[in-house]
């Protein structure tokens, strides 16, 4: 889960990285209050999950409360790069900015370990200093169990080469991000830029985190973090019965077993829309090992509430469980819907391989559903699913 | 012959007294695995009955492999402990611990694969979030379904459960040496080149079925090692072509980033490595059975 600037800032603050005050508004009003409680000036600055934003108009200085309000005003509803900005915050104006530098922590899938990054060229770009100087951008790895201590953080700033009067705010500054980085259960922690002020201190002025939420069962607070206005209404109802859905933009409602099945389906469905008017997934719906009935029947009512499907797809692969039993769940998942007064009039192609899927078959034969059709290979019943869609 | 698990495995089970434990003990069973015990620290010197095979219950991993030999550990333990049994199983230094759960935190399977890694990798770690391994006709440690295939000549290597499964169906008259899920979360203990640097020096492999998906640079990693290693025919399939940037699909580790991870590298990398990369499931089976019979 990605966090706006200003989550990431109030993380930063409770485990003691150094950041301007601010608060966060969602109406131009609220920027005249916020303004006045820091002394007259502001800096308002759009809160999207997306770089570039300075760029985009989304960063202005207000002198006064009145032009606090004028620029939250500018601001809120702006669209940049396809996000539409809901919240701004209201930060202190940082002193004069003598140097700009970058740090973070991320996991290192390559190498399975933590790796610490630092650089003297900040405030642009990491990905272009990576690109174009990559002596300027120390990568250290932190061991997961050893963690960063003082001396490890001033082995880190050492590689960065950073100037001699900062070295010791920055080592510091290494040492309490890697707390935000483990205690937050962080996958990344990005300081951007890491400021020299005109005083001398040293300031985290934009920041990225995203936080793991496998690790959820013992970070109750991640859950309040969450954006639940930007989250798609079909995600969110997905989300609210424990199914693994991502909304796409096709036309082919997806569910089925397994998250690599899954993605292999949205890949072959789209394949065989090559030939059918172009249609594509509308859905990545995972309903996991078991596919009880009301499993079953919890996804077909996200999908079938899906006004962009035409029509659905269920592949499923018996492994432990086996087809008759999906095959039944299927049977009762639409009568299920039914009973609820549900709209079911979107054609449904099956395909059930794997344990029992004789039985399974059968049992789908037998109940002789008026929607549904059984097609007993996946890309057969990819294509059926996709010219169906394409009617 | 076959790779990473044998007739002759010992195998116990952490966690065998839970719900999931207790489901696959009794399959794992059924498939012919030795299995010598379960670990339960309160439920240890009990035995439980499957079937008629009564399975001593121990304190610990250590005294599991004292008393019994054991070499092989499956893990079903849920999440927020699964850190603690892997760190039990790697201090008992059991040779191979297959951690199914799924859901585990990055940070946790971080500070274990460290861990690991400073006691010398005396425990090999086959996942997290993964079906396990099967060596079919002799001994099954996981999830994978018993009855799919026989054995046969075939070595297979995925980060699907599912996927793994389906692969098998496909080429189920041909039969497999050993079939391994890797997983599909950030961080896992077992990867692509591991296995297919086993499978190479199997004698009973012939053709080698690669499974990838979106994420990370595994399958890249593997194309590499594939040109300068592997002398046997190497069939891939990769999933995700149409996944969305930036959001994760299923497993923790699927995720395309900006521009790396994506379906579409990982296949270019495996085919300039010679791999055959199938577009679809069945057009994979196709590829490899051309290959085995032509």
């Amino acid at each position: 889960m990605d966090l706006f600037e200003y989550q990431a800032r109030d993380l930063f603050a409770k485990h003691g990285v150094p950041v301007l005050a601010g608060e966060v508004i969602d109406t131009p009003e609220g920027a005249r209050a916020a303004t006045e409680r820091l002394g007259g000036r502001s800096v308002v600055k759009a809160q999207v999950k997306v770089g570039g934003r300075g760029k985009a108009g989304g960063v202005k200085l207000a002198s006064s409360p009145d032009e606090a309000v004028a620029r939250a005003t500018d601001i809120l509803g702006m669209d940049i790069k396809g996000h539409t900005v809901h919240k701004v915050m209201i930060a202190e104006t940082a002193p004069e900015i003598a140097d700009e530098y970058y740090v973070s922590y991320l996991l290192d899938r390559t190498n399975r370990t933590f790796l610490a990054m630092a650089s003297v060229e900040g405030g642009v770009e990491i990905e272009v200093v990576a690109a174009e100087t990559p002596e300027k951008l120390a990568k250290v790895p932190v061991d997961a169990n050893e963690g960063v201590s003082i001396e490890k953080a001033r082995e880190i700033v050492a590689q960065a080469q950073f100037p001699a009067d900062v070295a010791e705010q920055v080592a510091e500054i290494m040492v309490t991000l890697w707390e935000t980085f483990i205690k937050e259960d962080a996958l990344l922690v990005e300081v951007n830029p890491l400021a020299k002020v005109a005083d001398g201190r040293v300031i985290a002025l934009d920041g990225k985190v995203s936080l793991d939420e496998n690790a959820e069962f013992r970070q109750a607070d991640h859950a309040a973090l969450e954006d639940k206005d930007a989250a798609n209404p079909l995600e969110a109802a997905a989300k609210a019965k424990n199914l693994n859905y991502v909304k796409l933009d096709g036309q082919v409602g997806i569910i089925g077993n397994g998250a690599g099945l899954v993605m292999s389906t949205l890949d072959v469905v789209a394949y065989a829309g090559e030939n059918h008017n172009n249609v594509k997934p509308a859905n990545f719906l995972d309903i996991g090992g078991g596919a009880s009935a009301e499993v079953m029947a919890n996804g077909l009512e996200i999908i079938l509430g899906d006004p962009d499907v035409k029509s659905v797809f269920v592949n499923v692969f018996g492994g432990i469980t086996a087809c008759d039993e999906v095959a039944k769940g299927i049977v009762q998942a639409l009568e299920l819907l039914k009973s609820k007064g549900e709209d079911v009039s979107k054609p449904l192609v099956v395909r059930l391989d794997g344990n029992n899927a004789e039985l399974g078959r059968q049992i789908l034969s037998e109940a002789n559903h008026p929607l549904v059709q059984r097609v007993d290979t996946m890309d057969g019943a990819a294509d059926k699913a996709a010219e169906l869609a394409a009617k | 012959m076959a790779i990473f698990l044998k007739k002759d495995s010992k195998v116990i089970v952490q966690g065998m007294t839970g719900a999931t434990g207790m489901k696959h003990t009794k399959l794992m069973l059924g498939d012919g695995t030795n299995i010598v015990g379960g670990v339960n620290p309160r439920k240890a010197g009990t035995s439980v009955d499957f079937d008629g095979t009564e399975v001593p219950v121990f304190g610990s991993v250590k005294e599991a492999m004292e008393k019994t030999g054991a070499n092989v550990s499956v893990l079903f333990v849920p999440p927020a402990f699964a850190k603690a049994a892997v760190v039990e199983a790697i201090d008992a230094e059991i040779p191979l611990a297959v951690v199914i759960t799924e859901g585990i935190a990055v940070h946790d399977s971080a500070a274990f694969w460290a861990y690991a890694k400073s006691k010398g990798n005396k425990t090999r770690i086959i996942g997290p979030n993964c079906p396990g391994l099967i060596t079919p006709g002799q001994s099954n440690a996981g999830i994978i379904p018993g009855d799919i295939t026989k054995p046969g000549r075939i070595g297979l290597v995925s980060k699907s459960g599912t996927l793994t499964y389906q692969m098998m169906y496909e080429l189920r008259d041909i039969g497999f040496s050993s079939a391994v899920g890797i997983g599909g979360d950030p961080v896992i203990g077992t990867t692509h080149i591991d296995a297919l640097a086993e499978f190479e020096a199997d004698p009973d492999t012939d053709l080698i079925v690669m499974i990838g998906e979106i994420g990370g640079d595994a399958e890249e990693r593997a194309a590499d090692f594939i040109k300068a290693n592997v002398t046997k025919p190497v069939v891939g399939y990769v999933a995700g072509f149409t996944a969305p940037e930036g959001k994760t699909m299923g497993h923790a580790g699927a995720i395309v980033s900006g521009s790396s991870g994506t379906a579409q590298a990982k296949k270019e990398a495996l085919e300039a490595a010679g791999v055959k990369v199938g577009k679809t499931p069945s057009e994979t089976a196709r590829l490899a059975r051309e290959i085995l019979v032509g």
